[in-house]
């Protein structure tokens, strides 16, 4: 329509995102993307194409009207796109800065095939900062519908749970959140740094949705103060959603690891994001043990994570020890360009065998270096060891980042919900679990996956409990 | 917010206090915990119910007054507010069918001790209590104790300043050696559970301890709490805090207790300088 309005797309490269200097980032938890000024998200947005069919939105797994929120960077009708991105994705600024765009939008716009794609997240965190940045009162809240008169409960605040909340609300429910900790947000909260994701963009995102009329309640263990059943019962929810995540730390199972200095990556990060234990003691209550060599077991964001926040506190050296090779790795791949550039050093095709210690304490690791064998089953190539290729890394701190599975907590007190033999709780397309008013989605149904991922089961959640909402219960 | 509803000082280093807390106080039991926040920069910290009522809708602990967080309690009052309580926290402990048990309480152990008495008691067992103390001063609950149907309370101190002198571990033996007890439940200090576990082994009386790993979140999350019990890891916020004493790696647990030890003495001596009053 009005594309022939506008100017040519712009034949320049890809506008590279401001970032601060690997040397200064080392002692900091300050932000290292700086995003973009308004000029460069001008020039951005006006490389894309404005396709007529705009195949990088059939890549986004929440739908975002991608064409046109650019389509108003263009146009430079910044609360337009602002209210385009709200219309899908209510934490647009998280998203911009967390997604894996580079498989996901990025990877399926057009002008990916012909060198570089479109940024569109940098794009999106551009607009989702400008919303953040205004005052309450003036961001861009999204209308609600006439009051329903049925109440939902929805147990976790982390990506999932908000957006399914977000979304209730707006379709007009009453909806109370119960979250186990004391502050919302999930892994947005506890798990990914400062210098990724600042806390006061996730706090004024979920600010934000409260202003949709969204109870909020931390420190509710959901299956010790309360069980699914009882919200049912006794409290009066007409409908449940379970986003409670993944949370149950794994360990390697090897000798040695519960030395002193061995840690999650859930106990560190937590320690550090949540408790804030990088202002200890001046500003904050929570310590956390300072290794001055660390070693970072894992290949994931969680690790790649761990590992620049060990430097950030202090570290010498730190080693990244993952037991198959770069490509493999499943961290993002600028996430692992940055932690190279700060100066993480990769001990790649190694698998950790113990950890050893003196005294209580963790001394090193031993690892057996590892060669690629045959592809298995998923095609990727597994793994196999070296014979006598034992050698140890002399560290005093161990972070172990090899995943999280569910917590069993609250699939126990949510009775006749099915569960996987891993504890994973079964739905069906929707978010449906086996028990009639109960949805489930987010990492607590998938495993370990991505935010936006557990956004959209979260939304698409939301549109089947107000199905069923309105079909079996009539509002009194 | 959790307004604070009581608060008393017990001895020199020990308080109870009291928080509003009316979702919490319908759920808890005995054997269970919460995790407290005192404020926006503070540590989430594990304590134990001492009590609670869920007709009026308050749940107690007692704290010993130990580093940066215990302290800073200490120096709050009725009225002020916890930032935030988080519970019940925890396996209950179990009380059914216990038979004749030995309950030993040490130090604010007693603050464990009290509410298992209690509910062991309420469930039909023949409960003796064992409460020691460093000093006198230092006892606490003895009173609340002693208002229970026990079958016994003895209490005992290290300097013989109450009660008798001498350890938990003398009556806990003549008890097992008498034959008179089927079971035990020990909570304190970490050293004390490992020679109470350590004594009843010998006769073969099963024996329950509490233990006190050091906690981040309390739900399961972060593994801070592992514990090994018969070389297996367990984690003690979800699985515990009650396991077989005779099967818990003591070594590692106090080894594991110690490693913020300098951290924290930095941390209270940051507090107590930066607060002008007379603790
Ligand atoms: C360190 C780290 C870095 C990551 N980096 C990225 C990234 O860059 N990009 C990306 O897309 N994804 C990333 N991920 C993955 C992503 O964060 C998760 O896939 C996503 O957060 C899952 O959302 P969720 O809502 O299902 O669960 P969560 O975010 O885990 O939230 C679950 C919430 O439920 C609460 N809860 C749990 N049990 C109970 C209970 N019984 N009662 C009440 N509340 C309960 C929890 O406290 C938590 O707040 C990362 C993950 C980690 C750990
Ligand atoms: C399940 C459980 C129940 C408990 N119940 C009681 C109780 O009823 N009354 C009571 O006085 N104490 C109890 N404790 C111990 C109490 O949590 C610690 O005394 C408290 O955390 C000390 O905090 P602080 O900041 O004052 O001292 P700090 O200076 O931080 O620590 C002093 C010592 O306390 C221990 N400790 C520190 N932080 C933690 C933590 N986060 N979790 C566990 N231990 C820690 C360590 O051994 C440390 O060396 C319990 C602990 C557990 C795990
Ligand atoms: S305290 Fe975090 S898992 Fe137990």
């Amino acid at each position: 329509m009005s594309v022939p309005e506008r100017r040519k797309p712009s034949r320049a490269p890809r506008t590279p995102m401001p970032e601060r200097d690997p040397r200064e980032r080392r002692d900091t938890f300050a932000e290292v993307g700086l995003g973009y000024s308004a000029e460069q998200a001008m020039g951005e947005a006006q490389r894309c194409l404005q396709c007529a069919n705009p195949t990088c939105q059939q890549g986004c797994p929440v739908g975002i009207d991608i064409k046109s929120f650019i389509g108003a960077i263009i146009d430079g009708d910044l609360p337009r796109g602002v209210a385009v991105l709200k219309e899908r994705n209510a934490l647009p600024a998280v998203c911009g800065r967390v997604c894996p765009q580079e498989e996901q939008c990025e990877a399926s716009c057009v002008l990916a095939k012909r060198g570089e794609a479109v940024a569109i997240g940098r794009l999106e965190r551009f607009l989702g900062d400008t919303d953040v940045a205004c005052e309450l009162a003036h961001r861009c809240v999204p209308t609600v519908a006439p009051a329903s008169g049925l109440r939902c409960a929805v147990v976790g605040s982390g990506p999932a749970g908000l957006a399914c909340a977000g979304e209730l609300a707006q379709l007009g429910h009453q909806v109370t959140i119960l979250e186990s900790l004391h502050a919302p947000g999930g892994v947005l909260s506890y798990g990914i740094p400062e210098f990724r994701l600042p806390k006061r963009i996730v706090e004024a995102e979920i600010e934000t949705l409260s202003a949709l009329g969204v109870e909020m309640r931390t420190n509710s263990v959901v299956g010790q103060l309360v069980d699914v059943p009882e919200l049912m019962t006794e409290e009066g929810f007409d409908a449940v959603f379970i986003g409670s995540g993944a949370g149950l730390p794994m360990f390697l199972g090897i000798p040695g690891e519960n030395f002193n200095g061995v840690y999650s990556a859930n106990e560190f990060l937590t320690r550090v994001n949540l408790m804030r234990a990088y202002e200890f003691p001046a500003k904050a209550d929570t310590p956390v043990w300072r290794g001055r060599k660390v070693a970072v077991v894992g290949g994931g964001n969680v690790a790649m994570d761990s590992a620049r926040t060990a430097l950030r506190l202090g570290a010498e050296e730190v080693f990244l020890v993952y037991r198959r090779t770069a490509e493999e790795m499943p961290a993002r791949k600028e996430e692992v360009h940055h932690a190279a550039e700060e100066g993480i050093e990769f001990k790649m095709l190694c698998a950790p065998s113990a950890i050893v210690g003196h005294d209580g304490w963790v001394t090193g690791i031993v690892v057996t270096r590892m060669e690629l064998g045959e592809p298995d089953a998923s095609g990727r190539r597994s793994p196999v060891c070296v014979a006598g290729s034992e050698f140890t890394i002399e560290c005093d701190t161990v972070i172990v980042a090899v995943g999280t599975r569910a917590n069993p907590l609250l699939t126990r007190a949510a009775p006749g919900v099915e569960v996987t033999k891993r504890g994973y709780i079964v739905t069906g397309e929707d978010g449906a679990t086996s028990v009639p008013g109960v949805y489930a989605g987010g990492d607590i149904v998938t495993g370990s996956a991505t935010v936006i991922k557990a956004m959209g089961a979260g939304k698409k959640a939301a549109a089947a409990m107000d199905c069923w909402l309105r079909e079996t219960k009539t509002a009194q | 917010m959790f307004r604070i509803v009581h608060k008393r000082q017990l001895s020199d280093t020990v308080y109870e206090m009291g928080v509003e807390a009316p979702r919490i106080a319908r759920k808890a039991r005995a054997g269970q915990f919460l995790m407290v926040r005192a404020d926006a920069s503070g540590e989430r910290i594990p304590l134990t119910f001492s009590d609670w009522s869920a007709e009026e809708g308050w749940v107690r602990f007692i704290f010993m007054r130990v580093g940066k967080t215990t302290h800073q309690l200490a120096h709050m009052e009725v009225g002020d507010s916890l930032a935030d309580v988080v519970g019940p926290l925890g396996v209950p402990t179990h009380v059914e069918g216990v038979g004749r048990v030995a309950i030993v309480g040490g130090g604010v152990g007693a603050a464990v001790a009290y509410p298992v008495a209690r509910a062991m008691a309420e469930a039909g067992a023949e409960v003796t209590v064992i409460l020691g103390a460093r000093t006198a001063d230092l006892l606490v609950l003895e009173e609340q104790l002693r208002a229970l149907p026990l079958k016994e309370l003895i209490v005992v101190t290290d300097d013989g300043t109450a009660g008798r002198k001498g350890l938990v571990t003398h009556p806990l033996k003549e008890l097992c050696e008498a034959g008179a007890i089927d079971a035990a439940f020990a909570v304190g200090p970490a050293i004390m559970m490992k020679f109470c576990a350590a004594t009843t082994k010998e006769f073969g009386v099963p024996t329950t301890v509490s233990l006190n790993p050091i906690m981040v979140d309390g739900t399961g999350m972060c593994g801070a709490c592992r514990v090994s019990i018969d070389g297996v890891t367990k984690f003690g916020c979800v699985e515990g805090p009650d396991f077989d004493g005779h099967a818990v790696d003591w070594e590692e647990l106090m080894s594991r207790q110690r490693v913020y030890t300098e951290d924290e003495r930095d941390a209270d001596a940051e507090f107590t300088r930066s607060c002008k009053c007379r603790h």
